[in-house]
């Protein structure tokens, strides 16, 4: 244990204050009244006492018999049976006459009466009640019920102190309707510890101290030979919990920064899409079941929007002859309304396809990126949200080929802690050929698919771009691999926006 | 994305050959299908939209046994000419054009059969048809039909034959409007004021695509050996293809193509 000169250093005036009051007082009211402190910072002193050791700090609970809002009546008017039996003194009384003459409560009088009866203080014959013998002497002399009314009358007493017979009446007392109450009391009290004894012999009131050193004392120099108080760097303080971003924005943010290192630009752009851009220049057929509401969250006001002309012509073209691309195109009818129609995005390959629209030839080599949210109407559970984070990547390129394509992969998927990547073969409408991207889980010894990628068909660039180019894609969902890192089992527990599990979350460090 | 059950060992009799597990697990998934997982005997795979030909198990293990080298290159299947005529008339012109059919011959049907065939037609239904809009496959006991078949289209009032599960004769309109299929599938006829069917030259009534079939002549039992196939649409290229996809899997079955 630290020295006493050591301790009394660090005392805080609170604590100097409450402590010569110890050996004599020990409970908060007489320590705040001694001290003139207020409870509470008599409280926090005392706390702070105990955590240097000078005292212990008791906490017991009290049960304290007190009286009822019926208790303080009786306790001037005295108890009904005893107003009964003096009513009764005086003359015999019809029964049911007896609640107006002895001005009891009608929710007394049973219950008096049978205290009367039993003790045989009374009598009742043919509906008149007459005082016994037994009764008169009754009235001379005081219950226990009474002089307990009476001692409780003048202050609250302890439970625990009650004679048997005090105990005895306060429990029948008890049982009847607001005459005592027994109230818990939490009574706190210090007891200075043998190290807190030789403490409390040191003269600690003169011990001249200041607390901090201020702006003046710098300039005066005034600190110069002052005595200050020593603080305990190592003592536990609360928890302060600091702003800081949102684990999953942690996320993103790595992930953004991963693929700027590797010089992808971001791209931006709308959450609500015209299904024009975000299906049909990606060559999805007007018939595809992603298309149905039951997948697709379509926008009800304004739920058309306006196509980018010349190129939805293009992009009518290809969908039902080819156009110039050499494809034969899905036959049928291209609805210029079906692909006028708001949605939410439900992939972020709509911002490729808007950035290959807007790219010269000069632009190439080109590499972008993007991460945002897109959506699908999925019924929320453990493993599905409806909201969900996709990484969008594109590299147009004419050298481009599906190997380039496995090792910007590789090289992403190995900073999110996933070194092995294998992709397989795949079918989406957009790309040719297209290949699905799974990691290999360490832990769980399997694969598991991540997302999707592919060489953008021709159907595709050519209408956007007006050349034929390589044009590498992938689509990557996020929420897999956050979920992997934060250790959460329930994808919905990404967004519960819980103050405490936000808190308390560790930070995103790859 | 449609999912096909399949049993692993009827696969692996198909197939021709045993691989390991992690093997089979493997391969599949680089076959260009999504593997959901192997429980036992039960192998639950995703296919993807542009792969309806492996929708059956015949399909699937003839791409599995090309891609492992048990038996590569195209597999040929002979299809004999059958004589047999199905007349498309006029008026299904605006109604449902276009039909493609097939006859295959020598097929053993066993319960389990019957449920694969049908389990093929749904799974083709639901994709490649997309949800019998694009197009609708109707399979029939060729001993129950009379040649030359008759495609056309007729007033729903006149229309009257008794469908499949349910016990009496119903017209057009009182199939969409009270019969279970006919609800479900009954907006793909809305708005015509003629319905499509397929009748035999005895007149009895096949079907009403793509709506259901006949309880006389459209229902195949453990007895039957040969089926007439048709698959009704809009796009004879997207039917031819569906036809094929069907009756490549009752070759492999070991039936014989008409």
């Amino acid at each position: 244990m630290a020295d006493i000169k050591t301790v009394i250093e660090t005392l805080h005036p609170l604590e100097r204050k409450v402590l010569p009051y110890l050996t004599k007082y020990s409970s908060i009211s007489d320590l705040a009244e001694k001290t003139g402190l207020q409870e509470v910072e008599v409280m926090r002193a005392l706390q702070w006492l105990e955590n240097k050791g000078i005292l212990k700090i008791k906490k017991e609970l009290k049960e304290v018999g007190a009286l009822d809002k019926n208790g303080e009546d009786y306790a001037k008017k005295g108890l009904p049976e005893k107003r009964v039996l003096s009513a009764l003194a005086k003359e015999e009384i019809q029964f049911k006459d007896i609640v107006g003459k002895a001005k009891i409560e009608k929710e007394e009088f049973n219950v008096c009466l049978g205290a009367l009866k039993s003790k045989a203080a009374i009598l009742i014959d043919k509906g008149v009640a007459k005082i016994t013998e037994q009764g008169k002497k009754l009235l001379q002399k005081e219950s226990f019920e009474e002089k307990l009314i009476a001692k409780l009358s003048k202050g609250n007493v302890e439970l625990k102190s009650l004679s048997p017979e005090e105990k005895f009446a306060y429990d029948n007392l008890k049982k009847r309707k607001q005459i005592v109450k027994t109230i818990l009391l939490k009574n706190v009290n210090a007891e200075l510890t043998e190290f807190g004894k030789k403490v409390s012999k040191e003269k600690i009131s003169d011990a001249k101290t200041s607390d901090r050193l201020t702006p003046a004392m710098l300039k005066t120099g005034g600190w110069k030979g002052k005595k200050f108080r020593r603080y305990d760097v190592k003592i536990n303080v609360p928890e302060i919990s600091g702003g800081k971003r949102h684990f999953v924005s942690q996320a993103i943010e790595y992930i953004r920064k991963i693929w700027i290192e590797m010089g992808f630009k971001e791209m931006t752009g709308s959450l609500v899409q015209t299904s024009f851009w975000c299906l049909d220049s990606l060559f999805v057929p007007q018939d595809h079941p992603a298309r149905q509401m039951q997948d697709t969250f379509y926008v009800k006001e304004p739920s058309r929007g306006v196509l980018p002309s010349p190129l939805w012509k293009k992009v009518k073209e290809v969908h039902e002859n080819g156009g110039d691309t050499g494809s034969t195109g899905y036959g049928g009818k291209w609805s210029e309304d079906e692909a006028k129609k708001n949605l939410l995005r439900t992939h972020n390959t709509v911002l490729s396809a808007q950035t290959i629209a807007n790219l010269k030839k000069e632009d190439f080599p080109a590499k972008f990126f993007s991460v945002g949210k897109v959506f699908r109407n999925e019924a929320l559970d453990w493993k599905h949200l409806f909201e969900l984070t996709q990484v969008e990547g594109i590299v147009i390129d004419p050298n481009a080929n599906m190997r380039n394509l496995k090792g910007y992969l590789k090289e992403f998927f190995g900073k999110m802690g996933f070194p092995n990547v294998r992709i397989r073969p795949g079918y989406f409408p957009y790309t040719e050929p297209s290949a699905e991207v799974d990691v290999w889980h360490p832990e769980k010894k399997q694969w598991i698919e991540l997302g999707g990628s592919g060489i953008f068909r021709p159907e595709v660039v050519k209408p956007l771009l007006g050349i034929e180019v390589p044009v590498l894609a992938w689509g990557l969902g996020m929420e897999r691999s956050i979920s992997e890192y934060f250790e959460i089992t329930d994808i919905r527990d990404l967004y519960r926006n819980d103050l405490k599990q936000i808190r308390g979350m560790k930070a995103w460090m790859r | 994305m449609p999912t096909l059950t399949l049993n692993k060992e009827v696969l692996e009799k198909l197939v021709g050959k045993k691989l390991p597990l992690e093997k089979l697990k493997d391969r599949i998934s680089m076959l260009g299908t999504d593997l959901d997982s192997i429980e036992g005997n039960e192998i639950n795979v995703e296919i993807f939209p542009n792969r309806p030909d492996l929708l059956s198990e015949q399909g699937l293990a003839r791409a599995l046994s090309s891609f492992i080298g048990v038996k590569t290159g195209f597999r040929k299947y002979k299809v004999e000419k059958s004589g047999e005529k199905v007349i498309i008339d006029k008026s299904v012109e605006g109604v449902r054009p276009c039909t493609a059919c097939a006859i295959v011959k020598g097929l053993k049907f066993d319960d389990e059969k019957i449920k694969e065939i049908i389990q093929i037609q749904e799974k083709l239904h639901v994709t490649y048809g997309r949800n019998r809009k694009r197009c609708a496959i109707g399979i029939y006991p060729f001993e129950k039909i009379r040649t030359p078949i008759k495609f056309l289209a007729k007033k729903p009032g006149e229309i009257k034959f008794q469908p499949l599960e349910a016990n009496k004769e119903m017209t057009g309109a009182q199939i969409l409007s009270q019969h279970p299929t006919g609800r479900e599938y009954g907006h793909l006829l809305e708005g015509l004021s003629m319905y499509p069917i397929f009748v035999d030259a005895n007149n009895q009534v096949l079907s009403m695509p793509p709506i259901i079939n006949s309880n006389q002549t459209g229902k195949i039992t453990e007895k039957t050996t040969d089926v007439f196939i048709e698959c009704s649409g809009f796009d004879f290229d997207v039917l031819h293809k569906c036809v094929n996809m069907i009756v490549a899997a009752m070759a492999d079955m070991g039936g014989k193509i008409y």
